[in-house]
């Protein structure tokens, strides 16, 4: 699948992460940006996180930006999933 | 019973540690409606993962007739929670409606045996006027709960802090709990700097017969507890019923007194309820009281 639109999910807040998605070209593949306030400890966790969860939902062909704030794993997952799930158009939110 | 935002992973987070019997994760008013699928999701990940130690976890979905209930049971229901929470409840046929939907999800997934209670929450003139049928209406139903800002609005007055336009509400909806075995809790205490008022406003209704409240700040979560805990001086008073009854019980004897006091079947009750408040095995007691 690859997005429609572009959404974002998240909020700056403490223990979150703002996720934001914008579709790229057919073939493009997947261009992933982090910038954290743990960048140094944890940015491959977050980078692999955020992979997973495009994997399982079967997204390519997008930018996705993440400005992590420390939030957990589970935080992460559900951030990207939302913002996939805005972007394909199969759930509605911010953007 | 402390209420915090669907989608705010750093509360949800570290609802285990707030030192509150319950907490509430909310999918409804306190979600704006653009964020309705985002503390969904989140809540369901919390849900997996989240250690909430000994905090019992209600989760309160939004109502069936919005565009966000069934979404909402769909994701949450598989994981059972605790207790999930049905608001704006008004009828017999909401009750069986959403009921109707709970089980379908739960056969579903596969859940033979389900753990988790429903709470129905109070929030409109017509559900207090139903809400005798409504407490009766599921036997996975184990408490009831007002909603005092919904209420408030719905009958068109003004909360005040004396509580007077909700009480004939609160009063009934404690009668129709009480009559159907089940523990009634109150609504919230908006005014997160007035700890007096809390303590009032509480102290009222432990006298009418709520179990508990619900706490908009970790910082309430005290002030409650003072209030709803027996004094020591109420724990020795109720060990020392407890011990007598059980003595007596032994002895064949059904009514007897203390310092000249009757003491009968209600009063044993009552010592039964402080000493459940304290968490006191009333086995030890049993084990403990000697016979004549």
């Amino acid at each position: 699948m690859t997005p429609k639109f572009k959404a974002q999910a998240g909020t700056f807040e403490s223990s979150d992460i703002m996720i934001l998605i914008e579709p790229l070209e057919k073939d493009s593949g997947r261009k992933v940006d982090i910038s954290s306030t743990v960048i140094l400890q944890f940015e491959e966790d977050i980078k692999t996180t955020i992979n997973q969860v495009l994997d399982k939902l079967q997204v390519v062909d997008l930018h996705l930006i993440a400005k992590d704030k420390g939030a957990l794993t589970q935080t992460i997952e559900a951030r990207v999933e939302t913002a996939v799930k805005r972007s394909l158009g199969i759930q509605e939110g911010t953007m | 019973m402390l209420y915090i935002p669907g989608n705010n992973p750093a509360m949800i987070q570290q609802a285990g540690v707030y030192g509150c019997d319950a907490v509430l994760l909310d999918l409804e008013d306190a979600v704006a409606l653009n964020q309705k699928d985002a503390a969904r999701i989140l809540v369901r990940n919390m849900l997996q993962t989240v250690n909430f130690y000994e905090t019992e976890v209600c989760v309160r979905v939004n109502n069936f007739h919005t565009p966000f209930g069934l979404s909402d049971l769909e994701e949450i229901v598989p994981l059972q929670p605790d207790n999930i929470r049905f608001p704006k409840t008004e009828t017999v046929a909401d009750v069986k409606e959403f009921m109707k939907e709970v089980r379908r999800i739960e056969k579903e997934h596969g859940i033979k045996n389900p753990t988790m209670s429903i709470h129905v929450m109070i929030e409109t003139a017509k559900g207090v006027a139903n809400v005798y049928d409504i407490a009766a209406a599921d036997s996975r139903i184990d408490a009831i709960t007002i909603g005092g800002q919904d209420l408030t609005a719905d009958m068109g007055i003004i909360k005040t802090p004396d509580g007077v336009g909700i009480d004939y509400a609160r009063k009934r909806i404690v009668m129709a709990g009480k009559a159907n075995g089940l523990d009634v809790l109150d609504t919230i205490f908006a005014d997160v700097n007035d700890d007096e008022g809390l303590r009032e406003e509480t102290e009222y209704i432990k006298k009418i017969g709520f179990a508990g409240k619900a706490l908009i700040n970790p910082r309430q979560v005290d002030v409650v507890h003072e209030v709803f805990n027996p004094t020591e001086n109420e724990v020795r008073k109720a060990y020392r019923v407890y011990s007598e009854y059980i003595k007596n019980k032994k002895a064949g004897i059904g009514v007897f007194a203390i310092d000249g006091k009757m003491i009968d079947a209600p009063v044993v009750q009552r010592a039964i309820t402080v000493l459940e408040y304290a968490k006191i095995d009333l086995k030890e007691i049993e084990k403990n009281a000697v016979s004549f």
